[in-house]
């Protein structure tokens, strides 16, 4: 063949030569030799839907939780459109607003001060609860088109959208108030929808003047008055963890846990360690209900030795333990260690809520409200809705069931002895009242870097027939829970009942 | 209303307009494949054109609006001249040149010149720059891959260029943000492994197509694997993925053996958890990956401003100034996609990926139609390293994969960048006119007159006439 001739032809050869017989070089074409090119076609048009799917996800999925990380500033710049909603109760109460003086200049401002610190939050050196959870939507409005031209035309910055949160103002203050001067949390939820009531943190802080306290605020690691101790504080459960070795141990012996008796003698060693019952009280001849309204360390170290640690585990792992708690706010994830091998040291001390188990206010008030709710998990949450400034909902949160965790049946055993506990145990001051308790106490020991002490732990819900409320209390250094963890329950159930 | 407000008014409507269009824009790049008429694809292109333009046109409008400056008309109107002169010179250069291809090769430029815009104007300036010359000169690049048979019988030249260039950047580069990249000739930064890709194509071609014998094979796979050696040492792990990629793709068509390439798949299993354990910067990575806030303030800062600039700008975007696509490190060259989804929305960047597949599909398309071994591989070649760089990319910017730092062909600011993939365009339209003139040498072979032949003959070839004459788009 002799290429010379197409070196005229420049651009549009008619005919050109290209070499179809060298070096074996030509393919017949045809269906059955494109199929390898068919074959890589496809799986790259998978990848393509791949990252087609991935972009819709993102945005279906995951844009709300990006828009409210913390760390997204993206929202900030609305600022200079939008002023920043306002955070109120459903009964409307104002937790959050903002301020606008004469020349335009925003303060944020919190007409409770210190009550509600943790909860809502500060909007100032960085954001933290609501304020940083809800940050994107505050700074969003949804008003009608028409309202944000007219703002516009003005020049006027138009109002945020509000976040209406379940909070109940009376009762966050009646429980910020009871817990006093005693580091420690306390939360109030609604059993049958999840709702939050109220969610005290101490040490807390001013988050109208944080600004002019950073400095001493974030340093104060001893005390970290930043932290949201209801969320993300973790404290072993003591004796309030007994509900749920209780749980393991019904359904270990679903036809004989009546049967269980028990002769207490104050104290029960096995492996070089001893449990002792508190002030080495000896309780006696008891079966499980008496021994559950005592509280009696031994019958509950000897039901641990009886358990087997796997079932205990699964019953722990069923109530969250070592998994995120179904929640939007950070919190801290509860810990539990036992293990099938483990010795009987451990064995004991688990289940008397001692040992590593570590859980946090939250969820401690949440397992209560799961058995007062007849062992339906309800989600916790304590944003009700969103709304315009003028009152137009744009997303509301209705109660959610997370899971059930045990049999209604159950639940009625553990409510029965948790009764016992208020009316001829360590929470008997919770009796007598005009309303019904059932609940548990607990002295958590711990020691850390050499000291030693005791936190004080109530946990239970009103009224043992029809729950309304599910509390939990902790007071660090508080002692026994009877001494101070159970008139502050007190307190917040009276203003809870009376008012 | 004063005019701040009819600025806003106009750019809103602005913006969700050019979403109407891009996605009858897409609409159209597929439809086109399924349209056989020449008068209906002709009138498909047109319309393309036009949206093409008018989407060109409103996002200039936003920008002027936002920003007043005078010297964006000007810009604006030297890139519209520069696109109208890439449609009209290869109309008329190259009648027989993939009408879709380089449509959508001027959609990809013209978006990458709207948000480098939008970005910063210097170096959109600088990236228009290169793309015009670029152009210009690629448009001899068809002419000479049709003219010089010679290209299919330098394998070892390529190979030696290949790995000589790789080195030499290994060697002597730079040091740029952690992966040596580039080497400075005369003030221009050169990226070798953008125009290594296409070399590298370009040699395992001509190792595979003539024969793929065991020593053969093992041969190309010492070579790429060279290739892909020193790219990990020099820490492009992009480009080395690219090269790998593309080899095994390459492999399996030209052996049509899918054990070799299960076999290469499980080498690659292998030689990724033996480098996750050798190379910190690769664990760092894959960290990164999992879980990018662990680290917010160092090594995920930049995939988490990525998923905020995505999550922020939603279906439809905020509107081409109205967000913080600069929050993102290295943002105009790694993470184009990301910032392309902040202003101008979910939507359009699921319409920019489908045009990027539109364009791979092509690429296979013409290799499918070629006879001859090496072009058919080299087209596939070039089309598998542009398909990969773009999943890699925009894979990267979603958190789908780990990080690993390419550019989004032809969007992307970056002139080697953008050099070499004008170039793998140009080389496969080159390609595609060669399909053309192998089937009328055929036809001119074979025709004989009709009564010579069988009916069956007459059917065939009849039917391969009227392909051919229905095959130029």
């Amino acid at each position: 063949m002799k290429r010379s001739e197409d070196i005229d032809r420049t651009f549009e050869p008619e005919i050109r030569n290209v070499d179809l017989t060298g070096q074996g070089q030509e393919v017949p074409t045809g269906r059955q030799h494109n199929t390898e090119l068919s074959v890589v076609t496809w799986i790259f048009v998978l990848l393509f839907m791949l990252l087609i799917g991935r972009v819709a996800y993102i945005l279906v999925a995951e844009s709300d939780r990006l828009k409210s990380n913390i760390n997204n500033t993206k929202a900030d710049s609305n600022s200079e459109n939008v002023i920043r909603g306002d955070i109120i109760t459903s009964e409307g109460t104002l937790l959050a607003t903002t301020l606008l003086d004469e020349y335009g200049n925003q303060t944020r401002s919190y007409p409770f001060d210190n009550v509600f610190s943790h909860v809502v939050g500060y909007a100032t050196n960085g954001k933290s609860g609501l304020e940083a959870e809800e940050n994107y939507e505050l700074l969003s409005s949804h008003s009608s088109l028409l309202k944000q031209i007219q703002a516009g035309e003005k020049g006027e910055k138009i109002q945020g959208d509000r976040i209406v949160v379940t909070l109940n103002a009376k009762l966050q203050q009646a429980a910020y108030y009871a817990l006093g001067s005693y580091r420690g949390a306390v939360v109030v939820m609604e059993p049958d929808s999840g709702r939050i009531l109220a969610m005290v943190s101490k040490p807390d802080f001013n988050p109208n003047t944080i600004g002019s306290e950073w400095e001493t605020l974030s340093a104060d690691t001893s005390q970290s008055p930043l932290l949201n101790r209801a969320t993300q504080g973790l404290y072993p459960p003591g004796s309030t963890f007994k509900m749920v070795t209780t749980l393991a141990y019904l359904r270990d012996h679903p036809a004989d846990y009546q049967q269980f008796s028990w002769n207490c003698q104050g104290a029960l060693s096995q492996d070089d360690v001893t449990i002792t019952c508190y002030n080495n009280e000896m309780h006696g001849q008891e079966d499980l209900a008496a021994a559950f309204a005592s509280s009696c360390n031994t019958a509950f170290a000897q039901i641990g030795l009886e358990t087997d640690n796997g079932d205990l585990r699964k019953t722990a792992e069923d109530f969250l333990f070592n998994k995120s708690l179904p929640t939007s706010m950070p919190s801290s994830q509860s810990v539990f260690k036992l293990k099938k091998d483990s010795s009987a040291a451990e064995q004991m001390t688990t289940a008397i809520g001692q040992g590593e188990t570590l859980v946090s206010p939250l969820h401690m008030a949440l397992i209560t409200s799961t058995i007062a709710n007849g062992g339906v998990m309800m989600r916790p949450y304590y944003v009700d809705r969103i709304e315009t400034s003028d009152g137009t909902v744009v997303r509301k949160q209705d109660p959610e069931i997370y899971r059930k965790v045990m049999t209604p049946e159950e639940a009625s055993v553990l409510t029965e002895y948790m009764t016992g506990t208020v009316t001829r145990g360590t929470a008997a001051a919770l009796s007598g009242n005009g309303y019904t308790v059932a609940g548990k106490t607990g002295s958590a020991e711990y020691e850390t870097g050499g000291t030693t002490g005791t936190h004080s732990w109530f946990c239970g819900f009103a009224e043992t027939g029809e729950p309304h409320i599910a509390i939990a209390v902790i007071a660090e250094d508080g002692g026994t829970g009877s001494s101070t963890a159970v008139p502050i329950a007190k307190q917040v159930l009276d203003t809870f009942f009376y008012g | 209303m004063n005019l701040a407000n009819l600025t806003g008014t106009v750019s809103k409507a602005a913006q969700y307009l050019i979403i109407v269009l891009m996605v009858i824009y897409t609409v159209q790049s597929y439809t086109v494949f399924a349209q056989r008429n020449r008068t209906d694809r002709e009138q498909i292109f047109l319309r393309q054109n036009v949206s093409m333009f008018v989407i060109h046109f409103l996002a200039y409008l936003i920008m002027y609006l936002n920003t007043a400056k005078f010297e964006l008309i000007l810009f604006y109107g030297a890139q519209v001249l520069y696109l109208m002169f890439t449609l009209l010179l290869y109309r008329n250069l190259y009648p027989r040149a993939s009408r879709s291809l380089i449509k959508n090769m001027c959609m990809l430029l013209s978006v990458g010149f709207i948000m480098i815009t939008r970005l910063s104007y210097d170096q959109s300036v600088k990236q228009f720059e290169i793309a015009a010359a670029g152009t210009a000169i690629a448009l001899l690049i068809p002419l000479i891959v049709r003219k010089l048979l010679v290209l299919t019988k330098m394998t070892w030249g390529y190979v030696f260029v290949g790995i000589g260039l790789l080195a030499l950047v290994m060697i002597a580069a730079n040091v740029t943000n952690g992966a040596r990249l580039a080497i400075y000739i005369a003030g221009f930064s050169f990226q070798a492994s953008e125009f290594v890709k296409i070399i590298f194509v370009f040699a395992v071609a001509g190792l595979l197509s003539t024969e793929h014998s065991f020593r053969r094979v093992v041969i190309a796979t010492v070579l790429a694997a060279a290739h892909v050696l020193i790219l990990v040492v020099s820490t492009d792990l992009g480009s080395a993925l690219i090269f790998f990629v593309t080899y095994l793709v390459m492999l399996f068509v030209a052996t049509r053996n899918p054990f070799l390439t299960m076999i290469g798949i499980l080498a690659f299993c292998v030689a990724a958890i033996a480098a996750y354990f050798l190379f910190a910067h690769i664990r760092i990575r894959v960290q990164i990956w999992r879980d990018p806030f662990a680290d917010y303030a160092g090594s995920g800062y930049q995939i988490c401003q990525s998923l905020f600039a995505i999550a922020a700008g939603g279906w439809f975007g905020t509107g081409l100034y109205n967000g913080s696509p600069g929050a993102i490190p290295y943002v105009a060259q790694d993470f184009m996609f990301s910032a392309i989804l902040e202003e101008m929305g979910g939507v359009f960047g699921i319409c920019l990926i489908l045009v990027c597949m539109a364009v791979f599909i092509m690429f296979v398309n013409i290799a499918m139609k070629l006879s001859n071994r090496f072009y058919r591989l080299a087209a596939l070649g070039i089309g598998t390293t542009y398909a990969t760089q773009v999943f890699l990319t925009i894979g990267g910017g979603t958190k789908l994969i780990p990080m690993t730092g390419v550019t989004l062909p032809l969007v992307s600011y970056g002139g080697s960048s953008l050099l070499s993939t004008i170039t793998m365009f140009a080389i496969v339209q080159g390609l595609y006119m060669l399909r053309g003139d192998e089937v009328k040498q055929k036809n001119a072979a074979q025709i004989r007159p009709e009564t010579e032949r069988t009916p069956q003959e007459v059917y065939s070839d009849r039917r391969m006439e009227r392909d051919e004459a229905q095959r130029r788009y």
